[in-house]
């Protein structure tokens, strides 16, 4: 493609997904869900899944989520995404159904809800948006919030002898034997961002193949209630959030690597 | 006619209607229901999970009746407790769903013996937000049979919760009924249904309305609704009520109970009649109103500290004294107990 070319010879090579609706959203400048959306939605586009998938959309600043998708979808209770998205797998096997969680909602209230569904094999995948803070909420901190994070419910900086400490989901999730793929990438640069693509694609691709449950961890960012700009919240991604929780594969079962 | 336990003849006549996914979690006296599907449910390759928790299988249960398919739980009132949320959601979501409540004593862990104390738990909300849930109150096998069938067929009718409710009594004692054949299950699903969007719009299913307005919108719709039922689902049965100077009201045991305790009346020559208010949301009112200037006085009788007595006496007004037998805890009445309790409050009647 030319800079110079009419505007009839010009090709496409970078559009809106069929699978993300043409509206505007509401997330903030520099929020990274905007990232994650597009991401899941350009999965869905690649694996043709566009009329065969459901989105659980949760409580947290994605919970319009269903309104950004152009698929079929329902908006679940706080946490409970991963109990309602067993419900609609179980009766609709050969679709996707898929869980789009924060972590407030997947590692504080929703913390049975995941680990039974993983622990069941559910086939379903969760997308799992670690910005190690209650978004939606205004701020607060969050299981996953770091260790002398200051948030608006730990002012002083989270204390592990107040709060305890961050609870690594991928890790454990990891651990139990229903789950198939369960990876954690980052949303702060190009490369993990593309990293972070294939592993959505993947996550997908084992869950119609009936491997068992999946789950792609995202760090991600909140500028907004980190008081931070869109930049330095990437760089606080990259500095502090991924040694915390490192990125990896955390479980892969071999029927993956065949698929 | 074969015997039947109460909570496996729920479970069974579900399985025949077309149940087409079960979530549960086990509680005394309810679990015979959820074991039942555990086999059946398994045996004709029907989806059953056993969850995580109440609250989990309410979920679950959202989860599947936003696909369309016929779904239900079954629970006893700690865990009717936790579900709450769950059915709060799939009330404002508008989907059809079907809650067997096996109610047993409490507060608290309580006991597990038969108790009618969850009735306002029951028909007054489900979960939180301004909503009432059809309630259905069997006081046989044969009704639990026929209430569970009824119930889903009410809940796919009206696109809202129906409640089955009753005692521990009813869901642990065997007596001879009568199943419903088996029906083949439905292939289609309905338009509303999250199916994925193939040939069609999207379909989203949600129950959040930021705008004041548009959930003020909202409510007046569920409203309306509720409205229709009210007029069109009351359900009760009524025996010697036609020359009565005294009116007896109870649901499921305590009704049957009474019915006993009725019929002992009349032999030794009181006019006592009998209303056993079948659906308790909606409740009988007005036929209880008007049946309120006939009598002289009305006796209920519920195994709980007065809830249903609170629905008599809104309908009654001050058409005629209000009087109430109870037993709390699990405990359920004799008839005798009942019949002196008539006796004690029948003079009052004739005066
Ligand atoms: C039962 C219940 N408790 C609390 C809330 C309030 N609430 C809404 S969103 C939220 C936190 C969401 O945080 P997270 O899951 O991390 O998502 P984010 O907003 O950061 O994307 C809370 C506590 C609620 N909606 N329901
Ligand atoms: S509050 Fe944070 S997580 Fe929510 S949209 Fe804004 S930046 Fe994103």
């Amino acid at each position: 493609m030319m800079r110079d070319a009419p505007i009839s010879d010009r090709v496409v090579v970078y559009e809106r997904p069929q699978a993300l609706a043409d509206i505007h959203t509401h997330y903030c400048p520099g929020c990274t869900h905007g990232i994650s959306h597009r991401l899941v939605a350009e999965a869905i586009d690649e694996l043709g899944l566009n009329d065969r998938a459901i989105i659980v959309a949760s409580v947290g600043c994605s919970v319009f989520s269903y309104n950004y998708f152009d698929i079929d979808a329902c908006e679940a209770a706080h946490g409970r995404a991963p109990a309602m998205a067993t419900g609609l797998k179980r009766v609709s096997p050969d679709r996707l159904v898929f869980t789009y969680q924060g972590d407030g909602d997947l590692a504080s209230i929703g913390t049975a809800e995941i680990i039974h569904a993983a622990a069941r094999g559910e086939p379903v995948t969760a997308v799992f948006v670690n910005n190690a803070i209650y978004g939606m909420t205004g701020g607060q901190m969050a299981p996953t919030s770091l260790p002398g994070q200051k948030t608006t419910s730990s002012p002083f900086g989270r204390s592990t002898d107040i709060a305890g400490f961050p609870i690594r989901m991928s890790e454990v999730l990891a651990e139990l034997d229903g789950s198939a793929y369960i990876v954690r990438r980052s949303l702060h640069n190009v490369k993990e961002i593309r990293r972070a693509k294939k592993a959505i694609k993947t996550a997908f691709k084992v869950q119609m193949a009936g491997l068992g449950f999946s789950m792609v961890e995202l760090l991600s960012t909140c500028p907004t209630n980190w008081g931070m700009s869109a930049s330095d919240a990437l760089t606080w991604v990259a500095d502090t959030m991924v040694p915390y929780y490192p990125l990896g594969d955390y479980r892969v079962i071999d029927a993956v690597k065949d698929l | 006619m074969e015997m039947l336990k109460g909570n496996v003849a729920i479970a069974e006549a579900a399985i025949r209607v077309g149940l087409e996914a079960y979530f549960g979690y086990p509680i005394t006296p309810q679990t015979e229901l959820l074991e039942h599907l555990s086999r059946r449910m398994v045996e004709l390759d029907r989806p059953f999970v056993q969850a995580e928790s109440e609250v989990a299988a309410i979920n679950m249960v959202y989860g599947a009746a936003c696909a369309g398919v016929r779904v239900m739980t079954s629970s006893s009132s700690p865990g009717i407790s936790l579900m709450q949320e769950g059915l709060s959601y799939i009330a404002g979501s508008d989907i059809p769903c079907v809650l067997v409540d096996i109610m047993r004593g409490g507060p608290g862990l309580g006991n597990i013996l038969p108790s009618q104390g969850d009735y306002f738990q029951i028909t007054r909300s489900a979960g939180h937000g301004d909503y009432r849930p059809i309630v259905l109150a069997p006081a046989s096998v044969q009704e639990a049979i026929d209430f569970t069938v009824l119930a889903f067929d009410l809940a796919e009718k009206y696109r809202h919760l129906v409640i089955v409710a009753a005692d521990g009594q009813i869901g642990q004692m065997m007596e001879p009924a009568e199943l419903p054949a088996m029906r083949p299950l439905r292939t289609a699903r309905p338009d509303w249904a999250l199916t994925g969007k193939a040939g069609r719009e999207k379909n989203v299913i949600t129950s959040i309305y930021l705008k004041g307005e548009e959930m003020e919108a909202y409510n007046q719709r569920v409203q309306a609704r509720i409205a229709t039922i009210r007029t069109a689902e009351q359900r009760w049965v009524e025996t010697d009520t036609e020359d009565a100077d005294l009116l007896v009201i109870g649901f499921g045991t305590a009704g049957r109970v009474a019915y006993s305790a009725v019929e002992e009346a009349r032999a030794k020559g009181l006019n006592v009649g009998l209303l056993r208010p079948q659906s308790l949301f909606p409740f009988p009112t007005e036929r209880i109103a008007e049946l309120a200037q006939q009598v002289s006085g009305i006796l209920v009788v519920e195994m709980n500290a007065g809830q249903m007595l609170e629905d008599v006496r809104l309908a009654v007004g001050t058409s005629a004294p209000v009087d109430f037998y109870g037993r709390m805890g699990g405990m359920v009445p004799m008839p005798d107990e009942i019949l002196t309790a008539i006796e004690d409050v029948y003079p009052v009647a004739i005066r």
